[in-house]
């Protein structure tokens, strides 16, 4: 652990993978230039791996004033301990007050072993990330901007709020997609330091013997318009009438996990706190009920459209349209009318 | 060869199904009305185990952390194959965050002493960290390997598993010992064995033992109730139905390392999840209804 250091940098951890930045680190780096802002510090990227120093320029046009670039062979491909050490010796380096990763899987592989051997603090998964002050219950003894770590928790059925005053860096992962990703200003200007860890006495007690990657076939992030079923759908043949209507609109298709539990489509399609975060232009919802883990991963969208027949379901509560009726006769109707302003 | 295995296991409440009783008047989440439950995905950590044991013989130890009522978990590790459980209870490590768990498991496992694998769940539904497997193997000086999907090899002292990591999944090869935390997707979990729960349904923890006495026997004098414990557990012990209980102090647990001062992250604000009834459009289900909601749609050019 470090000591409470109320000048130090807000830092990210870079994760990159086949020499491509992962989009969750140009989302922090969006919200740490936010925070460290409002602290008056500066940001720092942490960008391990093996000839990756172009990746700075991206790093950097999207807020970062220095990246800490360190390049081994053994950082070519992830592994949890190599990785480890390169951070916890930055950290015990330069005593950054904050370190953000993104919530991804190697994120929250990486993020606790770190947290563990500096004996500070970890909050998982955060949804947002704000700078604000703290009263101890007991003394009184008032902290004084500290990072308020907001996150889920109980199923996503509370809201937490969570603080680390004395056993810095303040550290937190945060979950993909809900930090706006900025555009990125190419003329900003930073540093690049080159930065040397100690690899001689490493132990290589994990090797990689195979790595195969999919490429992402659905691409629910990206899209602007998302049509979404679920369990209300009824059957794999029903949910043709999602996939029409995100055709005439093209829009990308979405589900609930009751669609996918139920064999409709395939996983990777859904949205919501096991799947993915999105926040389009507008979400079709249709014969979902809302269970908050759903609205958890839909909410922010600018315009939602829930269709359902009960007209208690939870879904309306975040709708701006609402359809009280049968989706099987709305849907075509949908479809018909957007024909027609064509 | 046999291995010798340590699984990590936890009762949560049920927060997938959390009915309006669960919720205080405060809007925070009143855990004694939840169901307890078996961790889902530390019951996969538990057949993982268990298919080691049954493929290349061995032991698994089960461990929790937790009240005197997460012995319920224990006897269902029990009922499905586990050969020794052991609850970890103590006030002094209550409100404990992941690193302080981490840290007491830790130090439990120490004193178990030799094993090969430690298993634990990739994450718990109540929490969602997916902290603890990596804090405890970090403690221990060992490695991880998270999202464990499936055991490719295992001879001699080298073990090779695949992880599943979202977009696609990895090999890898390590010297044991080291820890994975298991996915639902690695393998269908056996039901408990109907012999086993007929036989392990006694088996009991001192802690739960000095409870029922103290029912049993209101009028008793303390002296005689804890004469009465002692004869009850020896009973159990010589039966081989007893749930090993372990205080900080049998783990040698440092204090300072445990429960809340141990603990770098403090909740600071807790809020229950209230829907924003802002109000909506209501668009009755007609033709004419939804033409007019395209269009608005189209105007205010959030289509085309
Ligand atoms: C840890 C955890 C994580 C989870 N993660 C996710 C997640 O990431 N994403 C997710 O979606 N869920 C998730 N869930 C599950 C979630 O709790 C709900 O069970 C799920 O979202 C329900 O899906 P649904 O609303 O589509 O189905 P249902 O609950 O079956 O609701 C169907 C709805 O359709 C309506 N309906 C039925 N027929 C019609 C019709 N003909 N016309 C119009 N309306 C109709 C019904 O009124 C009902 O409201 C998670 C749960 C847990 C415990």
């Amino acid at each position: 652990m470090i000591e409470p250091n109320p000048k130090g940098e807000v830092w990210i951890f870079a994760e990159q993978e086949d020499e491509h930045l992962s989009e969750t680190s140009l989302e922090l780096c969006s919200k740490a230039r936010e925070l460290a802002d409002r602290l008056g510090v500066k940001v720092g990227a942490v960008l391990a791996g093996w000839n990756v120093r172009e990746l700075s320029y991206r790093l950097i046009a999207h807020g970062v004033d220095k990246v800490y670039y360190v390049y081994d062979t053994l950082l070519e491909y992830y592994r949890t301990l190599p990785y480890a050490r390169v951070v916890c010796q930055l950290i015990t380096r330069h005593k950054p007050q904050i370190v953000l990763f993104g919530a991804t899987p190697l994120g929250r592989d990486l993020a606790p072993r770190i947290a563990s051997e500096m004996r500070s603090g970890l909050t998982a998964d955060c949804t947002d990330l704000e700078i604000g002050d703290y009263t101890e219950p007991k003394t009184k003894a008032v902290h004084k901007d500290l990072l308020m770590q907001i996150r889920p928790a109980f199923g996503g059925n509370i809201i937490a709020t969570i603080v680390n005053f004395d056993r810095w860096p303040q550290m937190a992962t945060v979950r993909e997609g809900v930090m706006p990703l900025g555009d990125g200003d190419p003329r900003r200007s930073g540093q690049i330091i080159e930065e040397k860890i100690e690899f001689s006495d490493f132990e290589q007690s994990v090797r990689l013997i195979e790595r195969v990657r999919e490429k992402r076939k659905v691409n629910l992030k990206g899209a602007r318009i998302i049509v979404a079923g679920g369990g209300g759908v009824g059957s794999k043949e029903n949910f043709k009438l999602i996939h029409d209507l995100a055709g005439v609109l093209g829009g990308a298709v979405g589900a609930s996990r009751a669609a996918v539990d139920g064999g409709f489509i395939s996983k990777e399609h859904q949205v919501g706190q096991t799947g993915t975060t999105v926040r389009p232009a507008l979400y079709i919802a249709c014969g979902i009920s809302g269970a908050v883990q759903h609205r958890a991963g839909m909410e922010e969208s600018a315009k939602i459209i829930a269709i359902n027949w009960d007209k208690e379901a939870p879904i309306f509560g975040v709708a701006h349209y609402g359809i009280v009726g049968d989706l099987t006769k709305v849907i075509p109707m949908m479809i018909r009318a957007i024909r027609e302003k064509e | 060869m046999a291995y010798d295995s340590i699984v990590c296991v936890k009762q949560v409440p049920d927060t997938a199904n959390i009915t309006g009783d669960a919720m205080k008047d405060d809007g925070t989440v009143n855990r004694s009305a939840l169901p307890a439950i078996f961790n889902p995905d530390d019951l996969h950590a538990l057949e993982a185990a268990l298919q080691v044991r049954d493929r290349f013989g061995g032991t698994v130890t089960a461990i929790t952390m937790g009240p005197l009522s997460a012995c319920e978990v224990l006897r269902d590790c029990l009922y499905r194959g586990a050969d020794r459980v052991i609850l970890v209870n103590d006030r002094r490590a209550a409100a404990s965050d992941t690193l302080a768990t981490g840290y007491i498991l830790a130090q439990a496992v120490r004193k178990i002493g030799n094993c090969d694998l430690i298993w634990a769940g990739r994450q718990a539904i109540d929490g969602d960290t997916a902290q603890v497997g990596p804090q405890m193997a970090e403690k221990l000086g060992i490695p991880q390997v998270t999202y464990f999907e499936a055991l490719v090899d295992l001879s001699g002292r080298t073990i090779r598993v695949r992880r599943n990591v979202g977009n696609g999944y990895e090999v890898l090869e390590a010297r044991l010992p080291i820890l994975l935390t298991v996915l639902d997707s690695a393998n269908e979990t056996r039901p408990a064995a109907a012999k086993r729960v007929m036989r392990f349904k006694h088996a009991r923890s001192a802690g739960e033992i000095t409870n029922e006495v103290a029912a049993n026997m209101p009028a008793a004098s303390s002296a005689e109730k804890e004469a009465e414990a002692a004869r009850l557990l020896e009973k159990l012990r010589a039966a081989g139905l007893r749930i090993e209980q372990w205080s900080l102090d049998d783990v040698a647990a440092d204090l300072r390392r445990c429960g809340m001062s141990g603990s770098p992250t403090k909740v600071h604000r807790v809020q229950s999840i209230v829907l924003t009834k802002e109000g909506y459009t209501e668009i009755p289900p007609s033709e004419e209804g939804v033409g007019r909601m395209i269009h608005e749609l189209v105007v205010d050019h959030t289509l085309g």
